[in-house]
C-alpha cells in the first residue's frame, strides 16, 4: 500500500522535494534571473560594451555613481576603457554561460554516447575508450583546454581566430569534462544492460544501435541531469580562468574572466570595482548552479533521502 | 509453558505526505518459550513491521502508535533506547532473509561470533572462541573448530545461514525474530534449516517468531500461527487447525491459491483481490478493442508455421515434423576464454542436454539454484551462445545467440516472460509503447488506429483494464506488471513462449492468478511453452511433462502424472520429499 502510494508520485517527487527546499528555490531563482538578464543583456544593458565608438576614455576607471566622483551613468563604474560596467558584466555573463551551455551540451553529447556504448559493447571499444578517458583523467582539466587552444591559435590565422573562439573554447573546454559523462553513462549502462527488459528487446534482434539510445538511455537519464548541472558550473569556471589567463575570449568581447583579469591590473590602484563586481557575479552564478546541481544529486538519490 | 512474549493491541502508524498509513492494526500476539509462532501473509500484509517493532527496529518515520509489547513481563515500548538497546541483541536476536548480507563479508566468522558474545556475556577471548564453537556445532557446521576463521563468502548460502543462526544464538535470546529465513535458499536447504531452527526452539526454550509468505515453511515448522491481511489478523490459531480447516474466507482463498504437489487443478480459486483498485475509471476503451479481437489475432497467425525453405537441409534423423523444439546434446559454457597459456577455462552451465517439443505442449524445467535452468532458457531465446549441440525449430536448424540473425523468424517466434516484473519493462516508456514495439518491430500491424486497438485488446485478454496502455510501469503492482509482461510476449505472435520463474517474484494470490491466466492463454491459443521453475508444486500445476535438471546435467523426464506419482531417479525423489507441502499437514 505505501510502497504503492510512493511508486504512483514518483514524478511529483522532485517537485516535492523542490517546493520543500527553500535552499534550491533560492538556487533556482538566483539562477534563473541571472541568465534572463544575461540572455537579454541587449535589451536590459544600458549600453553596448562590444561597441568601440560608443566609449570616452575621459569616463576610465569612474567609480560607481553612489560614491564620490561616481557618475549617473555607470551605476557601477566603468573600466580602464571607460566601458560602463553594469553593461560589460551582463554581456560577459551572456558569453560565459553561451561558452559553459555550448561546452557542456559538447561533453555530455561526446561522453554519453561513448560511455553508453562502452557500457553496452564491452570488449575491445571499451578498453579503448575508457584507456582514453584514463588519459583525459590525468591531465588537468585547464591543461587540455590550454592545449587545444593553444594548438588552435598555431594553425588558425589571427583573425579567423577571434571568429572561431567561441568554437576553440567549447571544444577545449567539453573535451576535459567528457570523461565524467562517459564514465556515469558506462557505469549506470553496465546496470541496466542485464535488465531483464533490455533482454526482451535482444530476443526480438533489435538493432544494439536502437537498444542502446532508444530503450537504455532515458533510463540512465537521472545521474547525468546531475552531472549536467554540477559541470555547468564547472565549465563556466574554466571559461573564466582560461579568459582569466589571456587565452579565452578577446579582450574586445569580455566575458567574467576577462573582466576580472583587468580589474586585477587596477586592484591595488585603488579601482576595486572593477575586480569585484565581476568575481561576485561569477561567484554567486557557480554557486547558485552548484548548490541546484547537488539538490537534483540528493534529489535523485533515493539512499539519501 | 510461561509466556514469553506478549504483544497487545499493536499499532504501528507510518506517516507519510499523502496521509497517515496504519501498517499494522492492533494487534495481539503470545509466544511461548520453545514455541514456534508463525506470521503469515502476502506482501503489505504489516508481517516484517511486526517483527521490526517488536525488536525496536521501526524505520523511521514509522512508529509504535498504541498497544504494548513485553517480553518476560517488561515492557519494551516504555524503555528508553539504551536499555532498549542492551535488550535486543541479548534477549531479542533476529535472523534475516539473506544470508548473503546479514554477515559481514570482510570479518572472519570467529571475529563476528567472538566479538557479539563478549559484548554481551563477560568471558575473555579464549572462552568466547571456545563457546563460538560449540553454538556452530550445534547448528551443524562440520569442523567447526578450524572453519571457525573462515570468511563467510567460504561458506555455501545454507551454511551461511547456519553462521547467521549461530550469530542470533550467541547471546541466548530468549526470542529469536526469523523474517523469511529460508526465502533465498534452495528447498533441500531450506529443510535442514527449518529443522534446525525447531529444534534449537525445542531444546533451548527459544521463543521463535517466524515471518514468511510460504505457507508450506508455515505448515511445516510452527506450532501456532497468525493469518495477516492489510495490517490486521484474518485468523490465529494452533498451525494444524488454521491450516487445515481454516474458519475466515480469506484463510481458505490463501490455503486454495498455493499449489499442490498431489493433484492437478484445472484452476485455481481466485482471492477477491483488490488489485484492480487503483485503476479508477474502466470504461476508458478503445473503440471496438476487446479481447476477442486479440485471440482472433493471435489464432490467425498467418505466419505461425511459414518454415523458410534454406535451412531445411539440416533436418535431424528423428521424426521432427511432430516437434516444435528439439535440442539435441545442448552445452553452454559461461567464459570460455583461451587464457595466456593456451588452457580454455569456464563454467559448464549446461552439458549434454537433449529433449523435444511437441506443439502445445508445456514442458516443465525443474532444478534448484544452479541447476542451468535459466541457462537454458537463455540459450533457446538467443541470449546466450552455445558451445556444443545444435537445436531445432519448426523443424529448421536453430541458430545460437552468435549465430542467430537479428532478422531471424525465430526472433519473433519464440517470446520470454522473465522472472522479475519489476526490472522487465522499461519504466520509461508508457505501456502502449512497450506492447507496440514488437507490433512496429515485426510490422505485424499499422501505425495508430489498428495497433492501438490491438494494445488495447491484448490487455483485455490478459485480463487489465484497458486503460492501462496509458500508464506507466511503475504504477502497476508486480502481478499487474507481470500480466503486461505477458502480454509483451504476446504481442510478437509468438508460437512458443519461455516463462522463466514468472511467479516467483510475485505473492500466492497473485501467482494463481497468473498461473491460471497462462492455462487459459496457453489452452485457447495453443501455445507452447517451456515453464521453468524452482517450484515443483507450481511445475506440478502447469505442465505436461516435466524435466528435472541439476548442476547442468539431466537427471529425469517424464509426463506430469508419472513424474510426481512415481519419480525414477533418487534425486527427483528428494526434490519431492522435501518440497515444503500442505499435504504434509493434513496427514499428520
Amino acid at each position: 500500500m505505501l510502497s504503492r502510494l510512493k511508486r504512483a508520485s514518483v514524478e511529483n517527487e522532485l517537485l516535492y522535494l523542490f517546493l520543500h527546499s527553500r535552499v534550491a528555490q533560492l538556487a533556482a531563482l538566483i539562477s534563473v534571473l541571472m541568465m534572463g538578464a544575461a540572455a537579454l543583456a541587449a535589451f536590459v544593458a544600458p549600453s553596448n560594451p562590444y561597441d568601440l565608438a560608443s566609449f570616452d576614455l575621459l569616463d576610465s576607471l569612474l567609480p560607481p555613481s553612489y560614491m564620490d566622483g561616481g557618475d549617473a551613468r555607470f551605476l557601477i563604474g566603468t573600466d580602464d576603457q571607460g566601458r560602463d560596467l553594469l553593461s560589460a558584466i551582463l554581456y560577459g555573463t551572456r558569453l560565459s554561460l553561451t561558452v559553459g551551455l555550448l561546452s557542456v551540451a559538447f561533453a555530455s553529447i561526446l561522453g554519453v554516447t561513448l560511455g553508453l556504448m562502452a557500457g553496452y559493447l564491452g570488449g575491445r571499444f571499451d578498453t579503448i575508450v575508457m584507456r582514453i578517458a584514463d588519459v583525459q583523467l590525468s591531465l588537468p582539466a585547464i591543461l587540455t583546454a590550454l592545449l587545444i587552444d593553444g594548438i588552435a591559435r598555431g594553425i588558425l590565422p589571427q583573425q579567423r581566430h577571434d571568429d572561431l573562439m567561441l568554437v576553440v573554447l567549447t571544444v577545449a573546454i567539453g573535451l576535459s569534462l567528457w570523461v565524467n559523462f562517459a564514465r556515469t553513462a558506462r557505469a549506470s549502462t553496465f546496470v541496466e544492460k542485464n535488465k531483464e527488459y533490455v533482454q526482451a528487446t535482444q530476443i526480438m534482434g533489435m538493432h544494439p544501435l536502437r537498444i542502446m539510445f532508444v530503450q537504455i538511455l532515458p533510463n540512465i537519464l537521472g545521474p547525468i541531469m546531475v552531472i549536467l548541472t554540477v559541470d555547468l558550473a564547472v565549465a563556466i569556471l574554466l571559461e573564466a580562468t582560461l579568459s582569466f589567463l589571456g587565452v579565452g575570449v578577446p579582450p574586445n568581447q569580455p566575458s567574467l574572466g576577462t573582466l576580472i583579469r583587468i580589474g586585477t591590473e587596477y586592484l591595488f590602484s585603488g579601482e576595486w570595482w572593477i575586480v569585484i563586481f565581476p568575481s561576485l557575479t561569477l561567484v554567486v552564478l557557480i554557486v547558485a548552479v552548484n548548490v541546484l546541481g547537488d539538490f537534483l544529486r540528493d534529489a535523485l538519490n533515493p539512499k539519501l533521502r | 509453558m510461561d509466556k514469553l512474549l506478549s504483544v497487545n493491541n499493536l499499532s504501528v502508524m507510518i506517516p507519510t505526505r499523502f496521509g497517515d498509513f496504519l501498517a499494522v492494526d492492533s494487534i495481539n500476539l503470545d509466544v511461548k518459550e520453545g514455541q514456534i509462532h508463525g506470521l503469515v501473509g502476502e506482501s503489505g500484509a504489516g508481517k516484517s513491521t511486526i517483527g521490526a517493532a517488536i525488536i525496536g527496529l521501526l524505520e523511521t518515520p514509522a512508529f509504535v502508535s498504541s498497544g504494548t509489547i513485553k517480553l518476560l513481563g517488561q515492557s519494551l515500548t516504555e524503555l528508553d533506547n539504551q536499555t532498549l538497546e542492551g535488550l535486543r541483541g541479548r534477549r531479542i536476536s533476529m535472523i534475516f532473509q539473506d544470508p548473503q548480507t546479514s554477515l559481514n563479508p570482510l570479518l572472519s566468522i570467529s571475529d563476528q561470533l567472538v566479538e557479539t558474545i563478549r559484548q554481551h556475556r563477560s568471558m575473555s577471548r579464549d572462552e568466547a572462541r571456545k563457546a563460538a564453537i560449540e553454538l556452530l556445532e550445534e547448528t551443524g557446521i562440520n569442523n567447526a573448530a578450524q572453519r571457525i576463521d573462515d570468511y563467510p563468502h567460504q561458506f555455501s548460502g545454507g551454511m551461511r545461514q547456519r553462521v547467521v543462526i549461530a550469530l542470533a544464538l550467541c547471546t541466548e535470546p530468549a526470542l529469536i525474530i526469523a523474517d523469511e529465513p529460508t526465502t533465498a535458499l534452495d528447498v533441500s536447504v531450506q529443510k535442514q534449516i527449518l529443522k534446525l531452527i525447531r529444534d534449537l526452539a525445542k531444546q533451548r526454550g527459544v521463543g521463535v517468531i517466524l515471518i514468511t509468505h510460504d505457507i508450506g515453511v508455515i505448515a511445516e515448522i510452527t506450532d501456532e500461527v497468525t493469518v495477516l491481511r492489510y495490517g490486521r489478523v484474518v485468523e490465529h490459531g494452533k498451525t494444524p487447525k488454521v491450516l487445515g480447516s481454516p474458519d475466515e474466507t480469506y484463510t481458505q482463498q490463501l490455503m486454495a491459491a498455493v499449489p499442490r504437489l498431489d493433484k492437478r487443478l484445472d484452476r485455481f480459486v481466485n482471492i477477491a483481490s483488490d488489485d484492480h483498485r487503483i485503476d479508477g475509471n474502466t470504461a476508458w476503451q478503445v473503440k471496438g478493442a476487446n479481447d476477442q479481437h486479440a485471440s482472433q489475432w493471435l489464432l490467425n497467425n498467418p505466419t505461425s508455421q511459414s518454415v523458410p525453405a534454406a535451412d531445411q537441409t539440416e533436418l535431424s534423423t528423428s521424426d521432427s515434423s511432430t516437434s516444435v523444439l528439439q535440442v539435441q546434446n545442448l552445452s553452454v559454457t559461461y567464459d570460455a576464454k583461451r587464457s595466456w597459456f593456451g588452457k580454455k577455462t569456464g563454467f559448464q552451465a549446461l552439458n549434454d542436454i537433449s529433449f523435444d517439443i511437441k506443439p502445445g505442449e508445456v514442458l516443465g524445467v525443474v532444478g534448484e539454484s544452479g541447476s542451468g535452468k535459466s541457462t537454458l532458457a537463455k540459450a533457446i531465446a538467443g541470449l546466450v551462445p552455445v558451445s556444443q549441440g545444435a537445436m531445432w525449430f519448426n523443424g529448421t536448424n536453430l541458430p545460437d545467440a552468435a549465430q542467430r540473425a537479428r532478422t531471424h523468424p525465430a526472433r519473433r517466434q519464440i517470446q520470454m516472460v522473465f522472472q522479475d516484473p519489476y526490472s522487465s519493462l522499461n519504466n520509461r516508456r508508457t505501456v502502449e509503447a512497450i506492447l507496440t514495439e514488437s507490433l512496429r518491430f515485426y510490422g505485424l500491424a499499422d501505425k495508430g488506429a489498428p495497433s492501438r486497438k490491438l494494445v488495447a485488446s491484448m490487455l483485455e485478454l490478459v485480463e487489465m483494464p484497458q486503460r492501462a496502455m496509458l500508464k506507466y510501469p511503475h504504477q502497476f503492482s508486480g502481478g499487474q506488471r507481470q500480466r503486461i509482461a505477458i502480454a509483451r510476449a504476446l504481442m510478437a505472435r509468438p508460437d512458443f513462449l519461455i516463462c522463466d520463474e514468472p511467479t516467483s517474484a510475485l505473492d500466492v494470490s497473485i501467482q494463481a492468478q497468473i498461473l491460471n491466466l497462462l492455462k487459459e492463454l496457453q489452452k485457447n491459443l495453443g501455445l507452447t511453452i517451456v515453464f521453468i521453475s524452482h517450484n515443483l508444486a507450481v511445475v506440478r500445476q502447469m505442465a505436461d511433462t516435466v524435466m528435472v535438471l541439476r548442476n547442468g546435467e539431466h537427471v529425469e523426464s517424464g509426463l506430469n502424472e508419472d513424474f510426481f506419482t512415481n519419480p525414477a531417479a533418487d534425486y527427483s525423489q528428494q526434490l519431492l520429499r522435501e518440497s515444503p507441502s500442505l499435504e504434509l499437514l493434513l496427514t499428520d
